[in-house]
C-alpha cells in the first residue's frame, strides 16, 4: 500500500483529534455546567478571587478560598475532574463577608474556576491552574 | 455512613452587635465518591453530604451545594454577621437521608 505524504497527514490528524476527544468531553462538561448556572448570560473576566496553591503536592485535599464583592453564589468547578462540579455557595441575608473556603479533591493537573452570580444578576469568573502531584480519585 | 458522623464547629461565644466573626466547621465523613473501586474491581457507591447549611436565628447564613469534589471531612470557613444574641444552627445532609446537626449560643453584650 502506498500512503501519500498527504494521506500521511491526514492520518496524523485523525489520530491527535481522537486522542483530545476526552480532553472535549470534559470541556463539554465544564461549559455546560456554567450554562446551566448562568442560563447563558454572559460571563465577566474577574470581579471575583480564587485562591488555590500553584502546587498541591496531594490532589485529595486542595485548599481553594472564593470571594466576590456582592455575591449571591459562587460555583466552584473543576475543569479537569471527572464529574467538574465541585461546590455551589449561597449566601444569606448574615453573611459577613462573601467569602468561603473549603477543602476539594483534584484528579490531575487542571484550572479550578470560580463563577460568581452578582447581586444585580451579572456573572463573573476566575480561573486559576492548580498543578496535582498525586491524583484524588482513587484511581 | 451514619455512623462515626461527628460534627466539629468552632464560634466565638461573644461577639460585639453587628461583628464580623470567623467561623470554622468540620465534620468527620467519608465522602465517597462513587468514583473508586474496591479490591474486586467493583466501584464503591456514592456516598456523601450533599448539603450544608447555616442559619442564625433561623436567618441564613450560607447554604452550600457539595459534590463529591469535596474532599473526606468537609471543612468550611466563612463569616456571619451576628446582630443579636441568638444560635447558629448547623446541619449536614447526606446522601443516605441522615441529617446531622449542631447548635452554638453566642451572645453579644
Amino acid at each position: 500500500m502506498n500512503v501519500t505524504r498527504r494521506e500521511t497527514l491526514a492520518i496524523g490528524t485523525g489520530a491527535a483529534a481522537l486522542t483530545l476527544l476526552p480532553l472535549n468531553a470534559a470541556f463539554a462538561a465544564t461549559e455546560d455546567a456554567i450554562a446551566a448556572f448562568t442560563g447563558g448570560a454572559e460571563v465577566v473576566e474577574g470581579g471575583v478571587t480564587l485562591t488555590a496553591p500553584e502546587i498541591a503536592e496531594n490532589g485529595n485535599t486542595v485548599p481553594i478560598e472564593v470571594a466576590a464583592e456582592g455575591a449571591a453564589e459562587i460555583m466552584v468547578l473543576a475543569a479537569g475532574n471527572p464529574n467538574p462540579d465541585v461546590a455551589t455557595f449561597k449566601f444569606g441575608p448574615l453573611a459577613g463577608a462573601r467569602e468561603a473556603s473549603t477543602r476539594i479533591r483534584l484528579a490531575q493537573t487542571q484550572d479550578v474556576i470560580a463563577i460568581a452570580k452578582l447581586e444585580d444578576g451579572t456573572f463573573h469568573r476566575a480561573s486559576q491552574e492548580v498543578k496535582v502531584t498525586i491524583g484524588g480519585c482513587g484511581g | 455512613m451514619a455512623s462515626g458522623v461527628k460534627p466539629r464547629v468552632k464560634v466565638p461565644a461573644t461577639a460585639t452587635a453587628g461583628e464580623v466573626i470567623t467561623i470554622k466547621t468540620l465534620i468527620s465523613h467519608t465522602m465517597e465518591s462513587g468514583q473508586r473501586k474496591d479490591s474486586d474491581g467493583n466501584t464503591i457507591p456514592r456516598s456523601i453530604i450533599n448539603r450544608f447549611h447555616v442559619t442564625f436565628n433561623d436567618e441564613t447564613v450560607i447554604d452550600v451545594v457539595l459534590e463529591p469534589a469535596i474532599s473526606t471531612n468537609p471543612y468550611f470557613e466563612f463569616q456571619a454577621t451576628v446582630p443579636e444574641s441568638g444560635t447558629f444552627n448547623f446541619t449536614w445532609y447526606d446522601d443516605d437521608g441522615s441529617v446531622y446537626e449542631d447548635s452554638k449560643e453566642v451572645s453579644v453584650g
